[in-house]
C-alpha cells in the first residue's frame, strides 16, 4: 500500500520547502544585481540637498559601501541576510525588517479579505454557469467576468470611491487602515479586523471594516474572472464524468450529486488558480494600496523604487518570493488533504 | 409474475448533435422477466449502451426519448420525473458501468459512496448505513472489508472497484440491474471472478439483470436469451444455443463468424461471401527455415526494473525466425507490454542484450535508436489506433513519415506511390488517404497503424493489443491482414495480447508471461489444449467458450 494521509502531505510539503531554497537564494542574488544595474545613484538622491557638495556624496557612498565592488557588496548584502539584517531604509530611517514588518499585515488582510471576497463570489457563479451553460446566466456570468478583467483595478477602485463614497457618502474617507482620529487597538496580529475583535472593540471592529470593503472588492473584482472561469470549467467536466452518471443512476438528491460529487471534485483545480491568483495580487496591489492610501508593502516598494533606496526593494522582493513559496506550500497542503489521490506522486 | 417486469415498446432515442439529429435507437422492443438475465449483444454504436441508459433515465443533455415507451412494472419510465424518478433510480433498477475506476468518485471513501446510495433511499442512521455497507462489501467478496471502508478508488484494483460498484448498485436491492460492459477492460481471470459473482448475486436476489456487452461469448455463457442489436434495432432474439447453432439475421451470422472461439482459423472469422475476396492468398505454406539459420531476433535474459521496486521483466529470454508469429500473453501487469517496447527499443533494458539478425541491439539507447539501421526493421504497431495517430496528420502523412525518416524519400511521385501501395495491401481506400484520424472509423485508423508499420518493409512487426480497441467484425478482417502480410511478406510478428483466443489463431508459438516471468512457452495449439502450469490452465479456462457442436461447424 502506498503512504497517505497527512503524514505522506507532511513529508511532501517538506521536501518541497527545501527543493525551494535555491530559487530563493537565485531571486536575492538577482534582485540586488538588477538594482545595481538601475540608473540612479542613491547616494546623490539622499544627500542633504542639491548643492550638496562632491566630498559630501562621497562620503554618503563610503558609509553606505557603495564605493565597493558590486561582488564584494553581494558578499556582505548576503551575510547581512544570513544574520536577518535587511539593512536600513534611507527613506523612513528605520530597518528594513521592521517597516515590512509593520506593514506586511495590512498588505496580508486587505489581500485575504479580497481573495475571500472573489472566492465567495466566483466558485457560486461558477457553479451556476456550469449547470445551464450557454444559458443567459452562463452569459451573464461569462460578462461579468469580462467586465471585471477589463476594468483595471485603479479604474474601478477610483469608481468605487466616486460612486459610495462621494455621491452616496456610505463608505469612509479612503485614507488608510483606520480613521485618522479613531484610536489603534493593542498590536497582537496585526491584522485589524482581528485585533479589534481582540480587543473587544466592535465599534472600531466596523469602522476598520467599512475602511477595507472598498479596496478590497476592486481587488477582487480583477480575479473573480479566472476563478469563476476555472470554476465552471472544472465543473463542466466533473458533471460529465462517470462517477456523477452513477451518483445519479443511484438516485442521490441534486443537492448531493452537485455539491458532494461534482463540486468537491471541481475545487481542487480552483485551490491550484487560488494559490496563484493570491500571489499575484499580493505583489500587484500596489495601485490599490496607492488609490487607498493603504499603508501596504507594495506601496512601500514602489516609493523605494522611486527613490533609488536598495533595501527596501531588496527586502521586499526576498519577501515576496517567501510568500510565494509559502502559499504554493500551503496551497500543496490543501490540495493533498482535498484530494487523496495526491500522495500517491 | 404475469407481467413482464421490465417491456420496452418500440423505443426511439435521438441525439443532438452539431451535424443535426442522430437516431441511435431505432424502435428497439424487448422484455425482461423478473429474475433472468438478458444479454444485450452489439457492436459499438449498435445502441446497446443507449437503450440501457434510456432505461435508467441517464441519457445525457443530448439524448432524448423520440418515440416509444419504456413499461417497468407497467409504469412509464420515460415519464417520470422529480421524486418518482428518484424513487425508481437505485431502488427498483440500478446499473453497473464500463471503466469501473472512473465511475466511482475518486475523492470520497467507498464505505462513504456506498454509504450514500443507501441513505438516499432509507430513512436510518449514518452508523446503520455504514454498517449496511459493510455487509454489502462482505457480500461482493472483498478482503478485509472493515479497511476497504476507507480506501479510495485509487487504491483498489479495477476488479475491487467494479466489486465496490455492483455493492454501489445492489444496496437498495433492485429489482432490475444493468450491466454495461462491467467487464470490459478487466482480466480474463477477473473478468469471470466478478460475472460469476454478479451472476450470482443476481440469482441470490431474484434481481433481472441486462447484461450489456460486445462479446458474444461472455453473453453466451451468463444468459439464457440474447438480444443481438445492429444499427439501433433488435435483429435476432434466441437462447445462445439457436444463436450459435442457426443464426437467422445476415448480421448475427457475421458476428459469430467473427468471435474467435477455442476452434476457429483466422478463415473461419469472416463468413462465404466476405472469404472470396481474400481467398485467393490463403494457402501456401511457409517453407521451414534451413537448418542452421540464426534466429531473426534473439533475446537474452532480459530484465527491466523501474525506479524503485521490483524488476517489471526479469530472466527473459526467446527466440523468433523469420516470418514466424510468436504470442505473448499475461495479465495485466506480467510485463508482457514493458517487454515488447524493449524488443522494440523504445524503453533500454535493464540486463540482458537482444540480438537482431546477428547483431547487438540492445545497447543502443533507446534515444538513438532511430539512427540505426534496424529501425526500420522493427516497427510497431499500437493498441488505440484513436491515439496512436497524430490528429493533425492525414492518413497519407501517417504513412509517408517513416518512409521518409527512416527511408529517406522524398515527397513527390515515389513517395505518393509508396503510400498508396502500403495502403492497398492493408485494404485501406485510396479516397481515404487525404482524410484526417477523427475522420476515420476505427477499424480504418488501424489499417492505416499497420500501413504506417509496414511502409519501410520491416522484417519484424510487434504488435500491441492491436485490436484490443477493435469491434469482433473489424478484429476480423484485421486479423486476417495481419496474417496475409505475415504469409505474403514474410514478415514475423510478436503478438502482444491478451485475448488467449485471438493468438491461438495467429500465433505460431506462445509465451506466458506472469509477474515479468515466463510461466510456459510452446507451440500455441498445445499449449491451450494441454496447458502444464496451473496459472495457463486457469487464463485458458476464464476465456467465455462458445458451445459450438457439431451442428454448427457444418453450418458454417
Amino acid at each position: 500500500m502506498v503512504k497517505t494521509g497527512l503524514g505522506a502531505t507532511m513529508v511532501r510539503a517538506g521536501r518541497r520547502l527545501l527543493s525551494s531554497l535555491p530559487a530563493l537564494f537565485g531571486v536575492l542574488v538577482f534582485t540586488f544585481l538588477l538594482m545595481r544595474v538601475l540608473p540612479g545613484d542613491p547616494a546623490v538622491f539622499f544627500a542633504s540637498g542639491p548643492n550638496a557638495g562632491k566630498e559630501e556624496i562621497e562620503l554618503i557612498r563610503k558609509q553606505m559601501g557603495l564605493d565597493k565592488s558590486v561582488p564584494e557588496q553581494l558578499v556582505f548584502y548576503l551575510s547581512d541576510i544570513g544574520r536577518g539584517n535587511l539593512g536600513r531604509s534611507m527613506m523612513t530611517g528605520q530597518p528594513v525588517l521592521k517597516d515590512l514588518r509593520e506593514r506586511l499585515p495590512a498588505s496580508l488582510e486587505l489581500t485575504f479579505t479580497a481573495l475571500l471576497i472573489a472566492l465567495v463570489a466566483a466558485v457560486p457563479l461558477g457553479v451556476v454557469a456550469a449547470l445551464r451553460p450557454g444559458s443567459a446566466v452562463d452569459h451573464g456570468v461569462r460578462l461579468f467576468c469580462a467586465l471585471g478583467v477589463c476594468v483595471p483595478t485603479f479604474v474601478s477602485g477610483l469608481l468605487l470611491i466616486y460612486v459610495f463614497y462621494y455621491l452616496l457618502g456610505l463608505a469612509p474617507d479612503p485614507t488608510g487602515r483606520i480613521d485618522v482620529f479613531a484610536s489603534v487597538p493593542p498590536q497582537r496580529t496585526g491584522f485589524l479586523l482581528i485585533d479589534f475583535l481582540l480587543a473587544g472593540d466592535f465599534e472600531g471592529w466596523w469602522a476598520a471594516c467599512k475602511q477595507l470593503i472598498l479596496p478590497a472588492v476592486s481587488m477582487a473584482l480583477f480575479v473573480i474572472a479566472p476563478l469563476a472561469r476555472i470554476t465552471r470549467a472544472s465543473m463542466l467536466v466533473s458533471l460529465g464524468s462517470d462517477f456523477v452518471r452513477t451518483a445519479r443512476s443511484v438516485g442521490l438528491s441534486w443537492h448531493k450529486v452537485v455539491v458532494t460529487y461534482a463540486l468537491r471534485n471541481a475545487i481542487l483545480p480552483v485551490i491550484t488558480i487560488a494559490g496563484i491568483v493570491f500571489s499575484t495580487m499580493l505583489g500587484a496591489n500596489v495601485l490599490v494600496e496607492k488609490v487607498f492610501s493603504w499603508p501596504g508593502v507594495a506601496s512601500y516598494a514602489l516609493d523605494a523604487l522611486l527613490s533609488s533606496d536598495y533595501a527596501p526593494v531588496q527586502g521586499f522582493v526576498l519577501l515576496m518570493a517567501s510568500l510565494f513559496v509559502v502559499v504554493n506550500l500551503v496551497v500543496d497542503i490543501c490540495y493533498g488533504i482535498a484530494d487523496p489521490r495526491v500522495s500517491i506522486g | 409474475m404475469s407481467e413482464d417486469l421490465l417491456r420496452i415498446d418500440n423505443l426511439h432515442v435521438s441525439f443532438s448533435t452539431r451535424r443535426g439529429l442522430v437516431e441511435a435507437v431505432r424502435g428497439v422492443t424487448l422484455t425482461v422477466q423478473a429474475g433472468e438475465m438478458l444479454g444485450l449483444v452489439g457492436e459499438s454504436g449498435s445502441g446497446k449502451s443507449v437503450t440501457g441508459f434510456a432505461t435508467t433515465r441517464l441519457l445525457d443533455a443530448a439524448g432524448r426519448v423520440t418515440g416509444g415507451k419504456i413499461l417497468f412494472r407497467g409504469q412509464d419510465v420515460t415519464k417520470l420525473g422529480g421524486d418518482d424518478l428518484r424513487h425508481l433510480q437505485g431502488a427498483a433498477m440500478s446499473m453497473i458501468f464500463q471503466n469501473p475506476r472512473a465511475a466511482l468518485n475518486p475523492i470520497r471513501a467507498i464505505g462513504l459512496q456506498i454509504a450514500d446510495a443507501i441513505l438516499t433511499h432509507k430513512r436510518i442512521s449514518k452508523d446503520a448505513a455504514r454498517a449496511e455497507a459493510l455487509e454489502l462489501l462482505r457480500a461482493v467478496q472483498i478482503r478485509d472489508p472493515e479497511t476497504r471502508m476507507n480506501a479510495y478508488p485509487h487504491e483498489l484494483s479495477g476488479g475491487m472497484c467494479q466489486r465496490v460498484m455492483i455493492a454501489i448498485a445492489i444496496s437498495c436491492n433492485p429489482a432490475l440491474l444493468i450491466a454495461d460492459e462491467p467487464t470490459t477492460g478487466l482480466d480474463v481471470t477477473t473478468q469471470k471472478v466478478v460475472m460469476d459473482l454478479l451472476a450470482d448475486i443476481a440469482a441470490a436476489r431474484g434481481m433481472a439483470t441486462i447484461l450489456i456487452t460486445h462479446d458474444l461469448g461472455l453473453a453466451a455463457r451468463y444468459c439464457r436469451r440474447i438480444a443481438v442489436m445492429e444499427r439501433g434495432r433488435i435483429v435476432e432474439e434466441a437462447s445462445p444455443k439457436t444463436l450459435f447453432s442457426a443464426p437467422q439475421h445476415a448480421y448475427t451470422r457475421r458476428l459469430v463468424a467473427a468471435s474467435p472461439t477455442a476452434t476457429s482459423r483466422i478463415e473461419d472469422l469472416v463468413t462465404e461471401e466476405e472469404r472470396e475476396r481474400t481467398a485467393a492468398v490463403v494457402g501456401k505454406p511457409r517453407p521451414a527455415p534451413a537448418h542452421g539459420t540464426p534466429p531473426l531476433l534473439e533475446v537474452r535474459k532480459l530484465a527491466k526494473r523501474f525506479d524503485e521496486g521490483s524488476a517489471a521483466v526479469a530472466d527473459f529470454s526467446m527466440t523468433i525466425a523469420g516470418g514466424e508469429s510468436v504470442g505473448l500473453v499475461g495479465e495485466s501487469g506480467s510485463g508482457k507490454s514493458t517487454t515488447s517496447r524493449m524488443i522494440c527499443r523504445l524503453i533500454d533494458p535493464s540486463e540482458g542484450d537482444i540480438v537482431f539478425d546477428g547483431q547487438s541491439i540492445g545497447h543502443v539507447a533507446a534515444r538513438d535508436f532511430h539512427r540505426s539501421r534496424f529501425r526500420k526493421d522493427i516497427q510497431m504497431v499500437f493498441q488505440d489506433p484513436n491515439e496512436s495517430l497524430n490528429p493533425r496528420y492525414t492518413a497519407f502523412d501517417c504513412i509517408a513519415h517513416p518512409l521518409m525518416r527512416l527511408d529517406g524519400m522524398r515527397g513527390g511521385d515515389g513517395l505518393r506511390k509508396r503510400v498508396e501501395e502500403c495502403a492497398e495491401r492493408v485494404g485501406l481506400p485510396l479516397d481515404l488517404l487525404p482524410r484526417f484520424p477523427h475522420q476515420l472509423s476505427g477499424g480504418q485508423k488501424a489499417r492505416v497503424g499497420i500501413a504506417r508499420a509496414i511502409a519501410c518493409r520491416p522484417r519484424l512487426l510487434v504488435l500491441d493489443e492491436p485490436t484490443a480497441a477493435l469491434d469482433v467484425s473489424v478484429q476480423a478482417v484485421v486479423l486476417q491482414l495481419l496474417d496475409r502480410l505475415r504469409r505474403e511478406n514474410d514478415i514475423a510478428l510478436l503478438f502482444v495480447s491478451h485475448d488467449l483466443n485471438v493468438v491461438r489463431m495467429l500465433c505460431d508459438r506462445t509465451i506466458v508471461l506472469r509477474n515479468g516471468g515466463i510461466v510456459e512457452q510452446g507451440e500455441s495449439r498445445a499449449l491451450f489444449d494441454n496447458p502444464k502450469t496451473d496459472y495457463t490452465r486457469k487464463l485458458v479456462e476464464a476465456i467465455p467458450h462458445i458451445e459450438t457442436g457439431p451442428a454448427l461447424a457444418a453450418a458454417l
